[in-house]
């Protein structure tokens, strides 16, 4: 189990250190300073071992956060923490930096006290733990508030405490995707995949229960099966269904259903949380195609051009598109032309960065680049890092849809009509890269 | 050198690396560089000119960016384009990038030549300078074969300003240093050997250097220099704090020249010109004299400058080692300097002593000082100097301080830092043994130095007390005394055990009559020890009973039990399973003459090089002890062991020696029982080598071993054979003249052809027993005339004689014995032999001797016989079959076939023709039951090759003997030698 946690700021001064366990001493937390912080060499790998101490280390901008532990620990476990870890500090007070950090470290050895005993992960859901974590000044409760807390606290919905009301029930739900690829100069996929989250944000009165459908092949499989016409099946399997990897749950999910009937139904916690996460391999939509020509001419000049393709419904606008291409170490000029947006080169960081706007569907666009390069004593050919790309398009790239998301409160007097309910979806740029 | 201007600071460098250094993150600070190599790779493009001011200011950043670790590739071009810049800055910061990043293999080196070439022609000194500079740092071969011609020149060329003389001498220093086949001095030698006259002090300091570094190499070349420097030095020491402007230091005249003259001269033996050398010691004096007057300023500087001089002259005259005037005084001063505050003077001091107690003129003097250093080593908080100062007890000791020295470092022993104390164990123990006036102290020492630091002791000391215990009877009595009550400690070292273990073993008996040390008490005093110990000592441990079942027959039972308990006899090591076994059965089954024989006490060991001192030495690396020992006259081999061959019966806790259970079951019966092999004449090992072969054969069962004994083929084995030959013995006639050679003496003979040690001959008054070992054409035998009466043989003598041409054949030296020898004792006689050319009868030993007043006198022959001083050969197949075949000459053959007189077993039938003295080559004859041995006799006049082939026929019953050698005579003899073996 979790030994301890630190906080560092990104020069290894540490400003929260929290020890859950007599195995871990004070010298554990410059252990971690000096052999990944301080270290000669970047550190890569997010768990490091020193003197028989594990330390599990994430980076949010330039603070550090380790969990430090001397037993055999279950590493998806500890980082599964410190991620939640970070989306509490950041619901509490906004971006996770080392000025937020300072001026709320009281709340955060709070927050640590409840989240974390004993080394053990406990509760760690924004909306419960707002209820009794809070940044207002102790207001007096009375015991049956007390009681209240405790009991929801403890009991088996430990994420909703009851008699929540809202005049307008609201529903809204994200599917966020991000899509990755890397793609051979011929246009060969040669690895690609998505991995997803649905994110909802619920108002809702009551204890309302929820069920939410998607078109999961296994699912509309079945329907089919069972259904009136096995031609209606087999046309929306084909076309729409997707064939989900694997997937996860947020724990207000009843499991048991899932495996039963495969129907994913829960009483949502109240306020924004992630209702799944998934990963899909095949039948991806591509966004973008991205087409490189590089040309040597002679040893001092390069000829880049490279297009770019949308491959999406032309009705759809994709945003904040960037293009990078590296150039090489002996660069000692470029002149860059394109058509749309706008194309810069970056010494500092050896690329031409290439950035659109907008840009809708089925439509293409290019940029050529002339670049100067200096003669060099060094033999070695120059490595052709990959061409990467950035966007933002609204719609699933993993060809995923919402179905139906269904409220069901018997007590309360409203009715899945009455709930207003959004749906959006996003497709990122995970790390969406192209040979050349 | 012009100033730099303060308008020549490049601002954009300075803005750059605060940049750098503001850079919060890694990541930032990369990110900087590649922004500004991007700049720079633009500058650099090549379409526009850049003035001297950017390319300098760029080539900077460059270099910086090179010195933060990041690879720089481009750039070189500029920098060679500085270098032809007439600004000094410009100039400078290409050679600087040059030395810095230049690769010898670039193709721009040939730019970099000729730049540093137009400098060196140019006459601007600076310019000269610079490229002088660059040349000696960057130092490469390539550089030294461009200028190596050109240096000197620039060196003693009469126009050349000072400043550039000393970069040129240092330049040629460093080329020299680099790669001293391209610079060739010659012509130049003498000119060079001049500028110790240069008027310029920096240049003659310069000069000096560089040599200093020649002369080492060639000093004949170089030897006016000497002269010259005792000038140059007498002029430094004798002139005023005031004559030497500017190379006077703290009102010491130019402190560093006058260091590296007096180094310079260290390289020379004392100058043969009586003026010269006059003038030489009227500087030492000068210079030990200035150390007497106070100082001149209270600054550490000052003292430390003339210090320097002060070191460096002593070592001079220690160098010297023949004005033992200046040696006393030399010690005199480093006297004061053991007192000093100043660590380093301290430690200097002791160090400079420690060369001087070697020299005979200052021993004495350095002996004054004894209080001061032991005082030293125990007091000194530094580690190094309390070293210094147990080297300088060492180097200083001498027979008259010995026991006191001895006393203080062992007292120090106790408290000494760890580091050190293995060196201070070895240090002590030589001592003791080298200045050991009576054996009683060695002992207790040696003792005393086990208790206090065991850990540190190693093999070599404790082998080295049990040589010296045995070679010496009158020490061995107070030896097992002195043992038996260190052994009585409730916790001591294992080391102590050992040594416990081996004397008790050996001379328990000595102290065996009081009652408070009676056997049964030594025996469970060990044995208390037994379960504490390591597995080696354990089965020393194991030996040392055996050989109190032999002392002490009452401990028999008691002994038997223990090697009879499971955790002996079925011990999970081999090695103790083993040699319980074994002597639990030899204890059981061997008679008490056996036993004996058996366990005999050592014999001495043969003197040599103490073993401690090797080990010192490889400590210390060749050269750094030049003390050698007094008894230690005969350097033998350095066998790292304290092992010999004589104690192969406790040698197993040396893994180098064969172990003697391995050879009791016949297990190594494949290997060379040659007798060039010396460490494997073993007593133990040789009483069983000729029945380990049946034994192997029959099993490793208890039966096997004790048909083994009793087998036929072992009749002539001493263990059994003895007794019943002395029956046969007649008795010998009572004559002065030497009685003619015993009739069976030819038997006796052809007994030994293929074996060196066992028993010579028996009867009921006298045993030989002999030992023996040969290495090329010498050999060495040591007789043991063992008195079996219990009344003392009175006039005992020996005569080896050599009848007719044996004479010119062989040289046999023997040493006289003692005329008395006692009932029940044992003396020892050497003979040492040594063939001049082959030969075919044997020497005749003549023993006469008064036994109750009848005049005994027996004539044997001495088994000394040509295949003796065969060395074994290894050979292929084709390799034997081409000699064989290029020995066809009749004469060179001979041949017989006889009759098998013994069992045909092959194990027998290997080791024989391996105690020959012959290699045993396999794979060699077609007919796998054939047996082709090769071997070289070695004599003084000639080598003789000699080839053998053995074909048994089993049905038969028959052998035929074919040898073929390069000499008839030697064919004939080795076969009838062989003949009679089979």
């Amino acid at each position: 189990m979790i030994g301890g946690l630190f906080i560092y700021n990104h020069k290894g001064e540490v400003l929260i250190s929290r020890v859950y366990r007599d195995d871990i001493g004070r010298n554990a937390v410059d252990a971690f300073r000096v052999n990944v912080i301080h270290a000669r060499q970047q550190v890569r790998s997010p768990v490091t071992n020193i003197a028989r101490t594990s330390f599990f280390h994430v980076k949010r901008s330039n603070i550090w956060l380790a969990a430090v532990t001397k037993q055999n620990v279950n590493a998806a476990m500890v980082f599964e923490f410190l991620y939640k870890m970070c989306d509490v500090m950041a619901a509490y007070f906004g971006k996770v930096s080392e000025e937020n950090i300072k001026n709320n470290f009281v709340l955060i050895y709070e927050l640590l006290d409840e989240i974390l005993d004993f080394g053990y992960p406990q509760n760690s859901e924004t909306g419960a733990l707002k209820t009794f974590i809070t940044q207002q000044g102790i207001k007096g409760q009375t015991k049956e508030e007390q009681s209240q807390i405790t009991s929801q606290v403890t009991g088996q919905i430990g994420w909703r405490r009851e008699g929540i009301k809202y005049r307008r029930n609201e529903l809204f739900l994200d599917v966020l995707e991000s899509v990755n690829l890397l793609m051979s100069p011929q246009g060969q996929v040669l690895s690609a995949h998505v991995s997803g989250r649905v994110v909802m944000k619920s108002y809702l009165s009551g204890m309302p229960e929820c069920k939410f459908g998607m078109n999961d092949k296994i699912v509309i499989d079945k329907a089919g099966k069972g259904g009136v016409t096995d031609e209606v099946g087999k046309s929306t399997s084909g076309k729409q269904s997707i064939a989900i990897d694997d997937c996860t749950f947020n724990q207000c999910v009843r499991l048991s259903k899932f495996d039963s009937e495969r129907s994913i139904s829960f009483i949502p916690p109240d306020g924004e949380y992630e209702l799944m996460r998934y990963r899909t391999t095949k039948d991806i939509i591509l966004p973008f195609r991205v087409i490189p020509l590089v040309r040597e001419v002679g040893r001092t000049k390069l000829e880049v051009k490279v297009v770019i393709k949308s491959n999406f419904k032309p009705s759809l606008l994709a945003q904040k598109i960037e293009v990078r291409i590296p150039t090489p170490l002996n660069t000692s000029g470029v002149q860059v032309i394109c058509m749309k947006g706008k194309a810069k080169y970056k010494a500092s960081e050896n690329a031409i960065v290439w950035k659109i706007k907008r840009m809708a569907g089925m439509k293409e666009s290019q940029i050529s680049a002339e670049i100067e390069l200096l003669p060099t004593n060094d033999k070695k050919k120059w490595a052709r890092p990959p061409i990467s790309m950035n966007f933002e398009v609204p719609f699933a790239p993993s060809g995923l849809k919402v179905r139906y998301l269904k409220v069901f409160e018997s007590k309360l007097n409203y009715s899945d009509h009455d709930v207003v309910k959004w749906v959006r979806y996003i497709g990122r740029s995970g790390i969406y890269e192209t040979r050349c | 050198m012009p100033a730099v201007s303060k308008g020549d600071g490049m601002r954009g460098l300075a803005v750059f690396i605060s940049d750098i250094r503001n850079c919060k993150s890694k990541e930032a600070e990369i990110k900087r560089i590649n922004k500004e190599l991007a700049n720079i790779r633009s500058k650099f493009k090549g379409d526009k000119a850049l003035d001297g001011y950017s390319k300098k200011k760029y080539v900077c950043k460059l270099l910086f960016i090179f010195l933060l670790g990041h690879d720089i590739d481009f750039g070189h071009m500029e920098a060679v384009n500085l270098l032809s810049s007439n600004k000094y800055t410009e100039k400078q910061i290409g050679y600087l990038f040059i030395s810095v990043l230049v690769n010898s293999n670039s193709e721009l080196i040939r730019l970099i030549n000729n730049a540093i070439k137009n400098d060196l022609s140019s006459r601007n000194p600076t310019f000269m300078c610079l490229a002088l500079h660059c040349i000696a740092n960057v130092g490469s071969r390539e550089m030294a074969e461009a200028f190596a011609g050109e240096i000197p020149r620039i060196l003693v060329a009469g126009d050349t300003m000072d400043s550039v003389k000393q970069s040129a001498a240092l330049c040629l220093l460093r080329l020299y240093k680099a790669s001293p086949d391209l610079v060739l001095m010659g012509e130049w030698t003498s000119r060079v050997v001049h500028l110790l006259n240069d008027q310029h002090m920096g240049v003659v300091t310069a000069a000096i250097s560089l040599i200093t570094c020649l002369s080492s190499k060639n000093p004949d070349e170089f030897k006016t220099c000497v002269s010259l420097a005792v000038s140059r030095l007498s002029r430094i020491v004798s002139s005023a704090s005031t004559d030497l402007q500017d190379y006077t230091y703290y009102f010491v005249p130019a402190p560093w020249l006058s260091c590296k003259l007096l180094r310079l001269l260290q390289c020379y033996p004392p100058p043969e010109d009586g003026a010269v050398k006059g003038r030489l010691v009227e500087c030492l004096e000068t210079i030990l004299n200035k150390a007497q007057e106070p100082p001149k300023s209270k600054k550490v500087q000052h003292s430390n400058a003339k210090n320097a001089i002060l070191f460096e002259a002593i070592s001079l005259i220690i160098h010297y080692d023949s004005e033992p005037n200046l040696l006393v005084r030399a010690c005199n001063q480093l006297g004061q300097f053991l007192q000093h505050r100043e660590t380093n003077l301290r430690y200097l001091a002791l160090e400079s002593m420690c060369t001087l107690a070697s020299s005979e003129f200052s021993h004495e003097a350095v002996k004054t000082h004894i209080e001061t250093v032991i005082n030293a080593l125990k007091t000194e908080r530094d580690v190094s100097v309390r070293q210094r100062a147990a080297d300088l007890l060492y180097a200083m000791c001498d027979r008259s301080n010995a026991k006191q020295i001895v006393a203080e470092m062992l007292s120090y022993l106790e408290t000494a830092d760890y580091s050190i104390r293995e060196e201070m164990v070895l240090k002590v123990a030589i001592l003791a043994e080298k200045y050991a006036v009576d054996y009683s102290w060695y002992v207790d020492t040696i003792l005393n130095l086990i208790r206090i630091a065991g850990d540190y002791v190693s093999e070599e000391v404790w082998y080295r007390v049990i040589q010296i215990v045995i070679n010496r009877d009158d020490v061995q009595g107070y030896a097992a005394k002195t043992v038996f009550e260190a052994l009585q400690a409730p916790a001591c070292h294992e080391n102590m055990v050992k040594v416990g273990g081996y004397i008790l073993g050996e001379f328990g008996n000595l102290i065996a009559g009081d009652p408070r040390s009676s056997p049964l008490v030594q025996f469970n005093l060990l044995h208390s020890k037994f379960h504490l110990c390591s597995v080696p000592t354990r089965a020393l441990l194991l030996s040392a009973y055996i050989k109190f079942i032999n002392l002490f027959p009452e401990t028999k039972a008691t002994i038997q039990e223990v090697l009879r308990s499971d955790s002996q006899i079925r011990n999970s090591d081999v090695e103790l399973q083993q040699r319980a076994v074994e002597y639990l059965k030899l204890s059981s089954i061997a008679s008490t003459d056996v036993l004996a024989t058996v366990l005999e006490e050592m014999p001495p060991f043969p003197e040599r090089e103490s073993s401690i001192l090797a080990k010192l030495k490889k400590k210390k690396g060749p050269g750094a002890v030049s003390v050698e020992l007094e008894d230690g006259k005969e350097r033998g081999e350095l066998n790292g062991g304290g092992d010999r061959g004589g104690d192969a019966a406790i040698a197993a806790s040396n893994a180098s020696t064969p172990s003697p259970s391995a050879d009791l079951l016949g297990l190594r019966s494949a290997a060379p029982v040659s007798g060039a092999a010396p460490s494997a004449g073993s007593l133990l090992v040789d009483v069983f080598s000729e029945a380990g072969p049946a034994a192997s054969s029959a099993g490793v069962n208890d039966d096997g071993f004790l048909s083994a004994l009793h087998a036929p083929e072992a009749s002539d084995s001493p263990l059994v054979e003895g007794p019943g030959d002395s029956d046969s013995a007649p008795p010998s006639a009572a004559s002065e003249d030497p009685a003619p050679p015993l009739p069976e003496s030819d038997e006796l003979l052809n007994k030994f052809v293929c074996k060196n040690n066992g028993v010579l001959f028996e009867n009921q008054l006298l045993q030989i027993g002999i030992k023996s070992e040969y290495r090329q054409n010498l050999g060495r035998m040591y007789l043991f005339y063992g008195n079996k009466t219990s009344v003392q043989f009175v006039s005992f003598s020996t005569t080896v004689s050599c009848p007719g041409e044996l004479q010119s054949q062989l040289n046999v030296q023997t040493k006289t014995v003692e005329p008395l020898v006692e009932g029940g004792a044992q003396v020892q006689q050497v003979i040492n032999i040594e063939c001049l050319t082959d030969f075919i009868d044997a020497p005749l030993l003549n023993i006469k001797f008064r036994y109750g007043g009848a005049l005994q006198n027996i004539s044997l022959k001495l088994p000394v016989t040509i295949n003796k001083f065969f060395q074994p050969t290894e050979m292929a197949a084709a390799d034997f079959f081409q000699r064989w075949k290029q020995l066809s000459q009749p004469q060179q053959e001979a041949q017989k076939i006889f009759k098998a007189s013994h069992g045909m077993d092959t194990e027998v039938l290997k080791a024989k023709l391996l105690g020959l003295g012959t290699a045993l080559l396999e794979n060699v004859d077609p007919n796998p039951e054939n047996y082709v041995c090769a071997g070289v006799i070695q004599t003084k006049a000639q080598q003789v090759g000699c080839l053998l082939r053995l074909e048994p026929n089993a049905q038969a019953q028959m052998y035929r003997l074919t040898l073929r050698s390069s000499k008839d005579t030697v064919s004939q003899r080795v076969c009838d030698l062989l003949a009679e073996q089979f």
